[in-house]
Order: C-alpha cells, then structure tokens, then sequence
C-alpha cells in the first residue's frame, strides 16, 4: 500500500454525523482524496520541494482526534494575551467551544466554526470554499479538502471595522498516538471592512502532531486584512499551512509570518493582486534551532496594473536547523506601473546550518519597479566593536544584534502583545551564552515607560 | 522616435547571415553506434577514444531532456541531424592562409574579421573552426616557442594522449547532463590548450566557431589546461549563416587551473537568432564549467550573448582550492523572439574561496529571458564569499525577463549577497540625453552601454569593442 493510501485509510466513516451532511461536502471529500492520491506527497525532485523532505510526514502513521479535552489552565498559559480578543479555539483540528470567547463578537461580523456555518447555512459556504486554495494548490491541499471536516469561517459585512482581533488557536496535544488534523479556514472580507486575523499554532511540549491547514481569503473593494501565522508549535509538531489571497482593488493585505516552532514546518502563501491599487505586504521571521526545518515558499501574482508588493523575511539559524525561502513575484503580461521589492536576509549562528533561498522575479511588462535581495552571513563586526567599546561584554553586543536583526520585521507589528511576545521568544532562542534576560527586562521598562509618557499609543506601522 | 522607423530597425536582416558554398564531406543525418564510430575513425582516434564516446553514448540513451528551463521549443529530432561534416579533402588541409579556401576568407570577411589582418595585427592566433575541421592554426610557432599546446581537440589526441586522456572529462563527466552526453559521444572538434608551469600564454588565443553546412549540429569540445602559475585568455567569437532550420549546438568546455593559475574566458555569441517569427535559429545548449583545482587559482568567465534563437548555457566554476576565485560577468540580449536561460553555478568548496556574479539581462521584443544561477557553500568552504548582481532591462511590454537565483549556504562564517532589479529605460533619461541634441537612438545605445559597463570592462579591448558594436546593432530601434 502506498503512503497515500495508508493516509487515505484513515478517512473516517465516523458515524451520523454524515449522512446529515450536504452531498457537495462529501463529493468535494472525496474529489480531493482522488486529486490527492494522484498527486501523491511532494519528493525532492518537485522543484517546489527541492530542499524540503516530507517523508516524517508521509511516513508517519496518525490518527484522527475525536474530543477537544483540554485543561483550561493549560490552555489559558498558552492563549496570547489579548485583552479583548475573539477568539476560536480548535485541539488537535477538533473544535473546542469552552475555550472560545465569541461574546464580543460586533455586528455585521460572523466568527464560527466550519460545522456550524454548515449546519445553518451550507450555501453560503459552498460557493467560496476551496474556490482558491483549491485540490490543485498542493498535495497537501488536496489532502486536507479529503479530510475536510472542521475550520474557522470569519465573515465580514462591507464596511464594518472590527477592532479586537479575530484569534484562530490551534492547540496540539501531546497524545499517546501522534495524531492529524486538516482544518480549513475561510476569510471573506467584505468592500472596505478591516480586520485583524491571527492563526495561532501552540501546543504542549512533547506533541508530535501533524496539523495541515489550508486558508483562503477574499478581499473586496477596499477591504484591509493583516493576518498573522504565528507559529509557536510544540518543537515535535509537523506543521503544513496553505494560504491563498484574493485581492479586489485598493484592498490591502498584511502578512506577519512568524515561525519559532515546529520540528519540520512549511508555508505556502500566495497573493493575487487582482486589481488596480492593491497592495500586499508580507513580512516574515523564521528562528530555527536543533534540528527544526522551516521552509517559507511565497508567490505574488502582479495580475492588474498599479498594483503594490512588499516583501521582507528573516531567518536565523542555529544548530543544524535548516531555513528554506522561496519568493517568487510575478508580473503578468499588460500589469504596468508595478512596484514589487523583496528582500531575505539570513543569520547563520553555527556551522552546521543551512540556509537555501531562492528570490525569484518573473517578468512579463515593461514599466516596472521590481528588486529583490537576498543576503547570508554573520553579524556585523564593526556594529559589535560599536557596542563593545559602549562597554557591553562580546555576547551581549550579539545578542542585541542579533534581537535587532529581527527587530526589523517585528517592528511592523501593530498589536505590542505579539511584538513583545515574540521579542521574548526570540531572545530566549539565542545561545545561552548571550544571557539578554536582563537588558530585556530593562529595555521593556524602559519601553512601558515612554510609551506612559506618550499616552500609551501603540507602535506605529 | 517614430514607430515606423523603430519598426524598420527592428525588422533589419542578420547582416551577417550568408551561407558559403563549400562541398561538405557529411555523414547522413543519424545517429547510432555506427555513426559515432565512423566519426572516431575519420578523426584518427584510439581505441580508448572511441570507448569513451560509446560510453557517453550509452549514458545519453538512457536521459532524457532537461525540462526546468524557462525556454519552449519544439522537441528536438536527434535522428535528423548529422553529426559530421568536414570541408572537402581533409587530408590535404592548407598549411598556411594562402592556401585556404578564398571563399572561405571571404566568409570572414563578410564578417568583418580579416582572419590574417587581425591574427597579424592583433597578434592573436586564430584556431578557426568552419564547420567541424580545423582549417587553419597560425601562431603555432610561437606558441610553442612558450610550450603552450594551441591545437584543435583531434588533433591532441593524437599528439598528446596523456593530457586528454588526464583531463578530458574530468570536469565535465560524460554523463554530467543530456547535452554534455551527446557532446560527449560524438563531438567532433573544439580547442585544446595547455599553458606549462609558470608560464603566462605570450598571446591571446582565439577560436571562431561558425556552422555552416544545412542541418549539422556543431558540436565542440574545448579542453584549457593551466598549470601551477600560468596564465591564459581565450577568446571565443561566433556568427552563423541565415538559414531556415534550426540547428542544434551542443558544446562543453572545460577548464583546469590548477595552483595559482588564472584563465580568462571571454565569449561574444552572435549565432543567427531566427527571424522575426523565430523561424530558424540556432538552439544553443552549452556546458561550461571551470575547475579551479589548484589553491589561489582564478578563473573569470565573461560572456556577451546577442545570438541564438535559444540560449541553455550556465558557465560554472568548482571553487575547490583554498582562496581560489571565481568570477563571471555576462551581458545577454535578447530580441525579436530569442530566448535565453542562462547564469552561472559557484561552487565554493575549499576555504577562503571568492567568487563575483554581475549579470546583465536587456529583453526587447517578444523575446524571453532568465537568469538562473546557484551560489552554494559547503561547510568546509570557511570565509567563503559571493556577490551577485543581476539586473535587467525591458524594452517594449511584450517581452520578460525573470531571475531564478539559488542559494545554498551552509556554513555561518560565509557571506553571501545578492541583489536584482527590474527596470526600464527611465523617461526621465531619456528626455535629458534628448534634451541635450542626442538622437533617441543614440541615447538608448548609450543607457545600454552604460547598463551594461561593469561586465564590458572585463572584457579584453578587441573584445570589447566589439561587443559594444554587436549590442547596438542588436537592440537599434527596438526603443519606442
């Protein structure tokens, strides 16, 4: 039996449930367990897989989760402290309703799970779902439509402005048998609304889960989205995330893409710029040790004329980690006055970590603005000397480099909670040799007190 | 500039696209182990030569074509090419110019290369290569005055086994990639060098490469050997006859530097392109690959590309000694509806080792073109450091231009740099060279030129000159 089909045996034939189901969902199951099992997994020889090995995955054996049991303690630790955050919780792709809040939930907005957006109103949904990232988009999305079953379906009424941000949390637990879970999430956004949206992957210690998740959004006229893949997975969890974006004219996407877990992780996102005055901006922050592998694929299709992209990632590897980057930009035949800029720079804290990056631009009109760049190597040694002769010892001039060297990505970051969150994050990363606790700890104070002084305004983009 | 005239200028004729009629001594198009043994014979070759190709041969059968380029072209008929074919009479080849072939003279001519003038007055020694024979070597003399080898491929077989033998293929292996296959089995000419220890090569060599004969592929094999301490530059220029079918062109070169040895490699290619319709043209799919086995070596590809319906060509260097350096600088041109794929592959391996890309693409027409290179650093290749520049330049909206750079790095003491742009030539340019009384055309050439300084100035002056002439013919009013 091949490894297609000995994950195809674990769809389940689980119980009534189903029967009650529309027949489009399970005709839609199955057209992706076919496309799946034609495509088969990914191997090396898949030029968008070349440096990415995904046989833990396919040669892993999972179960399915059939509860959302979850200490509420535990899970209230892991929860990212958002004061007034909506928010749906899912344990191992399993929808939890105890540990969602969706008591502030605005009008005009809808935030709930995939199975009850069936059971009240399946039309609505099927018309939209899988239409971008569809069973073509990738094995791994072909795999998730054959195990379709539970997601997070966020709509939003043209016009509305939803100021608490719309938390997507999936837990991993650390289960006896490693399970699966493909949930799926759907973000229509409606002429001119606005809102934040962050996919939060976190979990227990020891979970070694594969979670395989695939999104699609759809920007109207004028909609704003930032959306975030923060990515705190336990360092045993497989992680696949699919996100495919649709941009109206003048609409506006903002991407934070920050992976700090995960023992193998990779990202695919694409944006389409569909029309004129769309703009995408896509940041991203990858810090891999150990052996952890985190490979960040992301397109950009200029599909109309006076459309905007912007792209800066950054990775930092230590150990024998391993970072992979591939951003592609391509500007169609006739899309003139584009600006597209890309950037990737890489840290490499040890020797035995490997960087693979590919910055690719593709080409089809004239008058365009397009770069990209893409660098690797070491800090700066006169920006250490810098430091030392300000009297800070060796590794902390690095340690403050190398938090600085992320800093420029996180310094987009609207919401301070997840900027503080992750700054912390990444200063605990660094080798121990860096010992940063303490000047983060003073130069947090230091940041609570002039942001009193200015009233406390939250960072500017 | 008025549309009409930039069409007219776009739609000028290869000037330098005639056919010479010279009776060729051709196999029938085909190719099987009796073809490649035929060839072997008619060079003279060993046994182990023939060998060798067959097991190519037996390599290439079982390949299949590359497929990852971003190129589109019709799968080629390899039964329907021949794979040999010599100027009449090879056994009585002239001994010196005045016994070749005043047709053939007239060839270079036409090309604006007075082969004697410029061999004499450049002091250059030319290797020419008409069709797959080499007619006529000057300079040889002097050359071996220096104990430098300057010969055709065959003919250091024949004289110099051992050498061949030690290195042919010890770059490029047989079965290295589907077209270096079949150069592999049945290459028929190309040069080979050898510069001794310590000595710096007194002259610039030179080979012109022309195809002629209808629907023979050419197929060149070029081996440059350096030893410890010397020096060479080689020049290599080509121009191809207009004609209707396409032509496969399927070289390999190969070049040794071994301790502190430096070779230059300095390409212009200016094969006929194909029509405006891409009708005909030369399909042009290169293996060029550098060793710098030896610490401190050096090695420095240039290349300006304006020919070719299509381009498949990726001059590489293994970066195997301690501090060895390698370098590539290229200019690719592309108009009516070329496509060109090309960049280049630095291999760091040993330590300290440097290398520098600076790529320059300019797309007009309808043509196509990729830059596509790897930067990889192993982990024992410790300071290892690459810059890349590769920019490119779009003339006209029906054109592309893409770059597809990897990188592999996998050692943190390395630092690796690289950086693209895509752009047109700015209005604002323009206006300010036509403001000051320079005609539109003359400022495009000058933009150009000076887009593309950085890979010009590494090329030897001749060279140079040329390229700066060839790339405005090729772009004249491709502008609007």
């Amino acid at each position: 039996m091949s490894e297609e089909q000995s994950f195809l045996e674990r769809l389940p034939a689980r119980g009534e449930a189903r029967d009650a189901e529309p027949t489009w969902v399970a005709a839609r199951r199955q057209a992706g367990a076919a496309r799946f099992e034609a495509l088969g997994f990914p191997t090396k020889r898949d030029e968008q897989w070349k440096y990415t090995d995904v046989r833990r995955i396919s040669q892993g054996r999972f179960a399915l989760a059939d509860n959302a049991d979850f200490s509420p303690g535990q899970a209230a630790a892991l929860t990212l402290p958002l004061a007034s955050a909506i928010r749906l919780t899912f344990v191992d792709g399993v929808f939890s309703a105890e540990l969602s809040d969706l008591a502030a939930l605005p009008a005009g907005v809808t935030v709930e799970p995939l199975s009850q957006a069936l059971s009240d109103n399946h039309e609505a949904v099927g018309g939209v779902l899988g239409r971008l990232t569809g069973v073509d988009f990738s094995p791994f999305a072909a795999l998730n439509t054959a195990f379709s079953e539970e997601g997070a379906v966020i709509r939003l009424a043209p016009g509305t402005v939803v100021e608490a941000p719309i938390v997507v949390q999936f837990l991993s637990r650390a289960n006896a048998e490693p399970v699966m879970c493909h949930p799926r999430v759907l973000i229509q956004a409606g002429a001119r609304s606005e809102a934040t949206v962050i996919e939060h992957f976190v979990g227990e210690t020891d979970a070694a889960n594969f979670t395989n998740v695939v999104a699609e959004a759809l920007l109207e006229r004028g909609a704003i989205l930032t959306h975030y893949n923060l990515q705190e997975a336990p360092l045993g969890d497989l992680l696949v995330t699919s996100l495919q974006v649709d941009q109206g004219r003048d609409s506006r996407f903002t991407s934070f893409n920050v992976n700090l877990g995960g023992a193998l992780v990779r990202n695919d996102l694409v944006s389409e710029l569909n029309a004129e005055g769309a703009e995408a901006h896509l940041y991203g922050l990858f810090y891999a040790q150990g052996r952890q592998h985190v490979d960040n694929h992301t397109l950009v299709n200029h599909n109309a004329p006076h459309t905007i992209s912007n792209e800066n990632y950054k990775g930092i590897l230590d150990d024998r980690a391993r970072g992979v980057f591939n951003g592609k930009v391509v500007v169609k035949r006739d899309s003139q006055k584009i600006e597209a800029d890309q950037s990737n720079a890489n840290l490499l804290l040890s020797d035995r970590a490997e960087i693979d990056t590919k910055p690719e631009l593709e080409i089809y009109a004239d008058d365009v603005k397009c770069s990209h760049g893409a660098t690797t190597g070491q800090l700066d040694e006169e920006a250490v000397f810098a430091l030392r002769t300000r009297g800070l010892d060796e590794q902390t001039a690095r340690g403050l480099l190398t938090l600085a060297f992320a800093g420029e990505v996180m310094d987009r970051v609207t919401l301070d909670a997840i900027a503080e969150r992750v700054e912390r994050a990444v200063a605990g990363k660094l080798p121990e040799r860096f010992n940063l606790t303490g000047l983060v700890e003073v130069a947090a104070l230091e940041q609570a007190g002039h942001a009193q002084e200015e009233g406390g305004h939250d960072r500017d983009g | 500039m008025a549309t009409e005239e930039m069409e007219q200028l776009v739609r000028r004729e290869y000037t330098q696209g005639f056919v010479t009629d010279i009776e060729s001594d051709t196999v029938p198009p085909g190719l099987d182990e009796s073809v490649i043994a035929f060839i072997s014979q008619k060079k003279g070759e060993p046994q182990w030569m023939l060998d060798w190709r067959l097991e190519a041969y037996h390599q290439w059968l079982k390949m299949t074509s590359p497929s990852w380029a971003h190129l589109s072209y019709p799968p080629i008929d390899y039964q329907a090419i021949s794979y040999y074919s010599a100027p009449k009479k090879p056994e009585d080849r002239p001994q010196s110019l005045d016994e070749v072939d005043p047709k053939l003279l007239e060839t270079y001519e036409k090309l604006g290369i007075p082969l004697h003038e410029r061999a004499a007055l450049a002091g250059v020694a030319v290797d020419a290569v008409f069709d797959s024979v080499s007619v006529t070597t000057t300079f040889k003399d002097k050359l071996a005055e220096a104990g430098v080898i300057f010969c055709s491929i065959s003919e250091a077989i024949r004289d110099y086994p051992e050498l061949v033998r030690q290195y042919l293929g010890s770059v490029v292996p047989q079965g290295d990639n589907y077209f270096a296959a079949l150069n592999s089995a049945v290459f028929t000419d190309g040069s080979f060098v050898y510069v001794p220890e310590g000595v710096t090569c007194p002259m610039e060599l030179s080979t012109y490469f022309r195809i002629n004969a209808a629907n023979t592929g050419q197929f060149e094999r070029t081996l440059i050997v350096c030893d410890k301490r010397s020096q060479v530059s080689y020049l290599e220029g080509c121009t191809a006859p207009q004609r209707d079918e396409n032509q496969l062109h399927a070289a390999v070169v190969e070049l040794v530097a071994l301790e502190d040895a430096y070779i230059k490699y300095s390409t212009v290619q200016n094969w006929y392109p194909g029509d405006e319709d891409g009708k005909g043209g030369i399909y042009n799919f290169v293996t060029k690959r550098a060793d710098c086995r030896g610490d401190r070596s050096k090695v420095s590809w240039t290349q300006v590309e304006t020919g070719s319906a299509i381009t498949w060509k990726y001059p590489s260097c293994m970066l195997r000694g301690k501090d060895s350096v390698g370098e590539f600088y290229s200019v690719a041109v592309t108009n009516g509806r070329q496509q060109a794929d090309t960049g280049t592959k630095m291999i760091h391996i040993g330590a300290n080792t440097k290398s520098t890309i600076v790529s320059k693409g300019i797309a007009a027409g309808r043509s196509d073109q990729a830059y596509r290179g790897l930067v990889k650093i192993g982990p024992r290749a410790r300071g290892a450091r690459n810059f890349t520049q590769c920019d490119s330049l779009l003339i006209g909206d029906r054109c592309g231009a893409h770059t597809f750079p990897y990188q592999e790095i996998g050692n943190s003491t390395a630092t690796v740099e690289h950086e693209a742009t895509t752009s047109k030539i700015g209005e604002d340019q323009l206006f300010y060279c036509r403001q000051r009384g320079i005609s539109e055309e003359d400022a495009v050439n000058m933009i150009v030129n000076g887009f593309c300084k950085d890979v010009f100035q590494e090329l030897p002056m001749e060279f140079a000159v040329e390229a700066e002439a060839l790339l405005n013919v090729t772009l004249e009013g491709a502008v609007g």
